[in-house]
């Protein structure tokens, strides 16, 4: 797993090459590096965006208007949820939980997290994103 | 000497904007070259006042909150430095009802030290349950903490103690400590404030366990939707080497105990236990079949203690202070304390440690302040997404173990989520079934399967689609799901189905004739 977030944090996702690789130094099959890359959320297996946007879709997030917000986002951005925009600025991804509950709702662009969303903030947010 | 002020460093409240009004802050200070020191503490877990800035007075700390950027220019006007009067002022912090009431024993030190500093750490009381485990040693540790009624605080509640013992009974040449951070469910933080506001007590709430079993080695497992308590335990670990409190002979004990962070990919199901040990062995996040339990066969096959955060948490408390203290909190066989977080809708978000016993209706209504939208509250979901939905008519529920169980519930991780009067239960329901289907490790069929039926079987409720005959195989499947998933994914997530369904029937279109029918 160490092995496989550096890698990820280097190239953004873990490409095919890099499983046959990991595999033999490991001295594990391919089959079982691939098991558990495809396993795990977080894992990519293409290029993402610049810049990744993760909006809590968690329950906390739904009962404080976060259902709104995540669709305003999706708009403004022109993409859905799992998505990349066209012009490959940034992927929006479903998180579920990012323990900031108790202001809900959340999102994550990249390391920075923000909460208690309105619409102003998540326009906001939306805008920093693209730049 | 220099003025300290208090911005927490939580991610919370970073998230709220603490990190710029700190910023702002200190260029302040150094513009009027003020003699000031900008303390960056966790969060004292009043969310709807951060970011919440405090100087220290000799009278105690005086908050200001919320405060943005934009009001640092007013708080020097305001003369903030010598506790003077802004619109923002909160007065002495620990005199805020909201934190004066609770019973702070886990999060004693939390919004309150620096958590880098091991200096603070020891100046708060730090490390004296360690010194006394040392000096008792493994049995009269596992003994004390059977003693004090501690039981998982991740959801299961298991005791503590019972857990030890049989790890510190098998023999092994190398055994573990696995501390759970994985914490996925909605509406708790609980772990991650206190991993970001004291993470020298949960390396010494380890470490004691590591002497009770006879573990040289441990884990903490952080989800990687926490990046912020991951730097934080990484940089408290590092100095706790430093400081000779994790290594070889420890304090100049013969016990040596050491430990590394490792860091999940965003499955939720590895919150379950072995699931986590999988994913700590490199592996897909699959749940194991019990037995063999971890206590036996664990982390590479070794006897293996697994703890959540505020389990371990609790250790040095129980040990510096004596097991008699902590189990006087409580009532029935919850005993001790429990950190709540109130989430959700929710005027007053944040977190609550008190004793067991405080009532569901006190919490959401007295003590959160009801919702933050200000409309009536219809359902409260306690323990995350596995957890039942609460009408207002059950309010008068306690907070334990046992008594949430007598009500179909459970407290689980202690989250407590309200949803004001515009929620749709029965899509509540449909998104507990959704959840399950996509965070299923797929390993049994109950669950793997269940899940995405429970959602067809939802949508064609909600659209009548034959909807008398739908609820009686939904209320079938989610029996199924209960007693034939093996871990708590599956088996649990019937309850917020069959809870929705339970006690707000409207919602469902059902005809309630035909569903007692059912039952």
């Amino acid at each position: 797993m160490p092995i496989l977030h550096d890698m990820q944090e280097t190239f953004g996702y873990i490409p095919d090459a890099a499983v046959v690789m990991i595999a033999e130094a490991l001295n594990l099959s391919r089959a079982e590096v691939h098991g558990t890359v495809t396993f795990y959320h977080d894992f990519r297996k293409e290029v993402p965006g610049r810049r990744i946007l993760k909006v809590c879709r968690a329950e906390s997030c739904q009962a404080a208007g976060g259902d709104a917000i995540a669709d305003r986002m999706e708009k403004r951005l022109g993409v859905e949820l799992g998505g990349t925009t066209t012009d490959r600025r940034v992927t929006v991804e479903a998180v579920y939980c990012l323990g900031l509950c108790h202001s809900s709702p959340a999102a994550m662009l990249d390391d920075k997290v923000y909460a208690a969303l309105d619409e102003e903030k998540a326009d906001a947010l939306c805008a920093e994103a693209e730049r | 000497m220099s003025t300290r002020i208090f911005i927490s460093r939580d991610a919370g409240a970073l998230a709220l904007g603490a990190e710029e009004v700190a910023r702002k802050l200190a260029e302040k200070c150094e513009e009027k070259g003020l003699d000031v020191e900008i303390v960056r503490p966790g969060s004292r877990g009043m969310f709807w006042l951060e970011p919440l800035v405090e100087v220290e007075r000799p009278e105690g700390r005086i908050g200001y909150g919320p405060v943005q950027a934009g009001d640092v220019d007013g708080l020097f006007d305001a003369n903030f430095l010598e506790g003077g009067d802004h619109e923002k002022s909160l007065g002495l912090v620990e005199e805020i009802p909201f934190f004066k009431s609770q019973t702070r024993l886990t999060f004693a030190r939390v919004g309150i030290v620096d958590p880098r500093s091991i200096e603070d750490y020891k100046a708060t009381g730090g490390y004296e349950g360690l010194k006394k485990a040392i000096d008792m040693g493994p049995e009269a540790i596992v003994e004390e903490v059977t003693k004090s009624g501690l039981r998982g605080r991740g959801g299961a509640g298991f005791p503590t103690g019972i857990k030890w013992r049989t790890v510190n009974q098998a023999s092994a040449p190398q055994k573990y400590i696995v501390c759970n951070a994985d914490e996925g469910d909605s509406g708790t933080f609980a772990d991650r404030m206190l991993m970001e506001g004291d993470p020298f007590m949960l390396i010494e709430g380890m470490t004691i366990a590591g002497i009770a079993v006879g573990a040289t080695k441990g884990y903490i497992y952080i989800r990687s939707e926490y990046p912020h308590a991951i730097v934080a335990m990484n940089a408290a670990i590092e100095k706790a080497r430093e400081e000779g409190t994790l290594g070889d002979n420890i304090l100049g004990s013969p016990y040596s105990y050491d430990m590394e962070v490792r860091v999940g990919a965003g499955a939720y199901v590895c919150g379950e236990e072995t699931s986590l040990l999988d994913s700590l062995e490199g592996k897909r996040g699959e749940v194991r079949a019990k037995p063999p339990l971890p206590a036996h066969i664990g982390l590479f096959g070794k006897p293996t203690v697994i703890n959540n955060v505020l389990s371990l948490g609790a250790v040095p408390h129980i040990l510096a202070d004596g097991a008699e203290y902590y189990q006087e909190f409580g009532e029935g066989k919850s005993r001790g304390t429990l950190p709540i977080q109130l989430a959700g809708n929710i005027k007053y978000g944040g977190v609550y440690e008190t004793a067991f016993g405080v009532s569901l209706g006190d919490l959401v209504n007295e003590i959160g302040g009801g919702t933050r939208s200000g409309r009536p509250v219809r359902a409260v979901q306690v323990g995350g997404p596995l957890g039942a939905y609460f009408p207002p008519s059950l309010f008068d529920t306690p907070f334990g173990y046992e008594e949430f169980a007598a009500k179909d519930g459970l407290i689980g991780h202690g989250g407590v989520v309200v949803f004001d009067d515009t929620v749709d239960m029965a899509k509540m329901a449909r998104f507990a079934m959704e959840f399950c289907a996509i965070e299923s490790c797929g390993k049994c069929t109950p669950c793997r399967i269940g899940s995405s039926r429970g959602m067809e079987l939802m949508d064609k409720i909600v659209a009548n689609d034959e909807r008398a005959a739908n609820l009686i195989v939904l209320e079938d499947l989610c029996n199924t799901m209960k007693f034939g998933s093996l871990c708590a994914l599956g088996g649990f997530t019937p309850y917020p189905v069959m809870s929705a369904l339970t006690h707000f029937p409207e919602d469902f279109g059902a005809d309630p004739e035909r569903l007692e029918a059912a039952e």
